[in-house]
C-alpha cells in the first residue's frame, strides 16, 4: 500500500483531524499529524487489518531551527515559531509497506503522547529524544536521561541547535 | 514453610568481562532468581550525532567506523549508500561487487567475535582462540586493501578509498576454502558440546510476536523463527543478484528463540556469507572505484531513512539535508541499542548465571549503543 492510500484511509477514519502530506522533500514523504491525535492514529495504524504497521523502525527527534523574526508592538524584534519535531518511521512486516509520520511541537511546550504502549521499542527511542532535545513524552513509564549521565544539568539538551558546551560539569572545568 | 529471602540489588558492571564493554546492569534478585534487570547505558557516549552536524558529509564516514567497531565496513557501507541515495549517485559495478564482498567478510568477522566471546562467557576458551586466529585472516585482507585493521574509512560516498590489490581475489578464495571446514570444527568444538547446550538451550526464550513489537532485528529476530533479512526483503546494493538462504531458528536443542538458536543462527549465517562471497568474487568487473566520488558532496534539501542488514541487525540512517555541505541531522538507529531493550524481559525468572548466557547471545556492541 502506498503512503497516499494509507493517508486516504486515515482521512476517512479521522475526519476531524488534520493531516498534511509533505512531499516537497525529494526522497521521503511525511504525513504531518496533529500531536493531540497521535496516539489514536498510531493505535489505528497498528491494528487496522489492511495496514498492520507492527514495527517502529525508528523514532527521531529533530530541532527544526525554523524561528522567524517577528516585530512586536514596540518594534522589538524577537524570534518565534521555532518547533521541535518527532519523526516516526513505521513498517509492516506482514505487508512490507512503510509509512512516515511527523509531529511538530512548539519549543516552549514540546509535549506529545508517548507511543510506548503501541510499540515497546519506542521506550528507549523516546528517552533518547528527551535526553537530546527535551521533548516530553506524556505517559511514558520512565522518562529519564539515557545516554547522558543522570546528573546532567536540567534544561540542557545537547542536540538542540542553540546548545552551548558548558564550561563546568559538576564543578569540574571541562578542558576542551 | 517456604524460606523467604530478602530482595537484593546487585550491580553487574560497568567493568565486568561478561558485559562486552562498559554496560551496567542493575539486577534485582531474590536469592538466585532475577526479578528485574535495568540496563544503564551511556558510558561510551561521545555524541556522534552532534559531531556529524559540524562535519561535511565525507568527514562523517570515519565516525561511523567507531559505532559498531566490530563491523566498521558495514557501517561505512550503510552511510555511503544512504548519502548516495539522497544525492542520486549511481556507483559502478566494480564498486558494488567489492562493497558486497567486504561487507560479507565483515559479517563473518563480526560473527566470529560474537561466537568466540560467547564461548568464553560460558566457559569454553578454545573456540575463542581458534576463531580469533581465523578472524585475523580477514583483518589481514582488509589491512592489505586499505591499511587499517579495525577502523577502515573504506567506503566513501560514491566509491571506495582504495582499489583492491591484485592478490585480493586469490587470497579471498583461499580464505573461503580454508574457512568452510573450520565451521564444522566449530560445531564439534562448541555448538554441540553438551555443557554448552545445557547452558544455552531453553534459556531466554524470545517469542516472535514479542520480538517484532520490540523492534528486534537481525540474527536475534531470525532465531525466533521470523524469516526476515533486509538483504532479501528490502534489497540494497546488488544483493538481489545472489543466491543465499536466510537461516532461522528451529529449536534444534530446545525451544525456538532460545540462546542456543541465537548462537546457531550466526553459525549458519557465516556459511551463507561464504556463499555470497564465492558468487561475487569471480565476477568483479573492471572499472575505476573513484569514478563517481563527487568533488563536493552537497545533497539537495530533503531527508532519507535508509536501512541495512548489519551483522547485529537493522542499521538505519536517518539523514536530513538542508542543502548545505553539512548534514542538518543524522540519527542512527543502532541495532544493538534497540535489541538491548528486550534484555530485561528475557532475564526475568532466570538465574544470575543465565544473565551472562543471555547477554552473550544478544551480541551487543556498546560503541553502537552509546554512540
Amino acid at each position: 500500500m502506498t503512503p497516499e492510500e494509507t493517508l486516504e484511509i486515515l482521512k476517512n477514519k479521522f475526519p476531524d483531524s488534520e493531516f498534511t502530506y509533505d512531499n516537497e522533500l525529494p526522497v521521503d514523504a511525511y504525513i504531518i499529524v496533529n500531536p493531540k491525535d497521535l496516539l489514536d492514529v498510531c493505535f489505528f495504524l497498528r491494528d487496522e487489518e489492511n495496514l498492520q504497521f507492527d514495527t517502529l523502525m525508528n523514532l527521531s527527534g529533530v530541532d527544526d531551527n525554523n524561528a522567524t523574526k517577528v516585530k512586536d508592538e514596540e518594534g522589538n524584534e524577537k524570534l518565534e515559531g521555532r518547533t521541535l519535531s518527532v519523526y516516526y518511521h513505521l513498517h509492516s512486516m506482514k505487508f512490507d509497506h512503510k509509512f512516515y509520520l511527523k509531529v511538530s511541537l512548539p519549543i516552549e511546550k514540546p509535549e506529545v503522547e508517548s507511543v510506548e504502549s503501541v510499540w515497546k521499542c519506542a521506550d528507549w527511542h523516546e528517552r533518547e529524544a528527551y535526553d537530546m532535545f527535551g521533548i516530553i513524552f506524556l505517559n511514558h513509564p520512565n522518562l529519564i536521561r539515557i545516554l547522558l549521565p543522570y546528573d546532567w544539568e536540567d534544561g540542557s539538551y545537547p542536540l538542540r541547535k542553540d546548545f552551548e558546551t558548558p564550561e563546568f560539569y559538576n564543578g569540574m572545568k571541562i578542558p576542551y | 514453610m517456604p524460606i523467604k529471602t530478602e530482595e537484593m540489588v546487585l550491580n553487574m558492571g560497568p567493568q565486568h568481562p561478561s558485559t562486552h564493554g562498559v554496560l551496567r546492569l542493575e539486577l534485582k534478585l531474590e536469592g538466585e532468581l532475577i526479578l528485574d534487570v535495568k540496563p544503564h547505558i551511556g558510558y561510551l557516549h561521545r555524541c556522534f550525532e552532534k559531531h556529524c552536524e559540524a562535519m561535511t558529509y565525507p568527514q562523517v564516514v570515519p565516525y561511523t567506523d567507531r559505532m559498531d567497531y566490530l563491523a566498521s565496513m558495514s557501517n561505512n557501507f550503510g552511510y555511503a549508500v544512504a548519502v548516495e541515495r539522497l544525492m542520486g549517485i549511481q556507483v559502478n559495478e566494480r564498486v558494488e561487487y567489492i562493497r558486497v564482498i567486504m561487507a560479507e567478510l565483515q559479517r563473518i568477522a563480526s560473527h566470529m567475535v560474537a561466537l568466540g566471546t560467547y564461548g568464553v562467557d560460558i566457559g569454553a576458551f578454545t573456540p575463542f582462540l581458534f576463531l580469533f586466529a581465523d578472524r585475523e585472516r580477514i583483518l589481514t585482507l582488509f589491512e592489505e586493501t586499505c591499511g587499517a585493521r579495525l577502523l577502515y574509512n573504506y567506503m566513501w560516498v560514491g566509491g571506495l578509498s582504495h582499489d583492491i590489490h591484485p592478490d585480493f581475489v586469490r587470497k579471498t578464495k583461499d580464505f573461503v576454502q580454508y574457512f568452510r571446514p573450520k565451521i564444522d570444527e566449530l560445531n564439534n568444538l562448541l555448538s554441540y558440546n553438551k555443557i554448552f547446550v545445557e547452558r544455552t538451550a531453553n534459556i531466554g526464550i524470545l517469542p516472535a510476536d514479542v520480538a517484532i513489537n520490540y523492534g528486534i532485528t537481525g540474527p536475534i529476530l531470525r532465531a525466533s523463527g521470523v524469516k526476515w533479512d533486509l538483504r532479501k526483503n528490502d534489497p540494497y546494493s546488488i544483493y538481489d543478484r545472489f543466491d543465499f538462504d536466510i537461516p532461522v531458528g528451529e529449536g534444534l536443542k530446545g525451544t525456538v528463540g532460545d540462546c542456543w538458536d541465537r548462537y546457531y543462527v550466526r553459525v549458519l549465517e557465516m556459511v551463507e556469507s561464504l556463499k555470497i562471497i564465492e558468487q561475487a568474487i569471480d565476477n568483479i568487473p573492471e572499472g575505476d572505484v573513484q569514478e563517481a566520488v563527487p568533488k563536493r558532496v552537497k545533497p539537495p534539501k530533503g531527508s532519507i531513512y535508509a536501512r541495512f542488514e548489519n551483522p547485529k541487525g537493522e542499521l538505519g540512517y536517518f539523514i536530513i539535508s538542508d542543502g548545505s555541505v553539512n548534514p542538518f541531522r543524522v540519527k542512527v538507529r543502532a541495532p544493538s541499542f534497540v535489541n538491548m531493550e528486550v534484555f530485561g524481559e528475557l532475564c526475568k525468572g532466570h538465574f544470575v548465571a543465565d544473565v551472562i548466557s543471555i547477554l552473550g547471545s544478544m551480541d551487543v556492541v556498546l560503541g553502537e549503543i552509546d554512540r
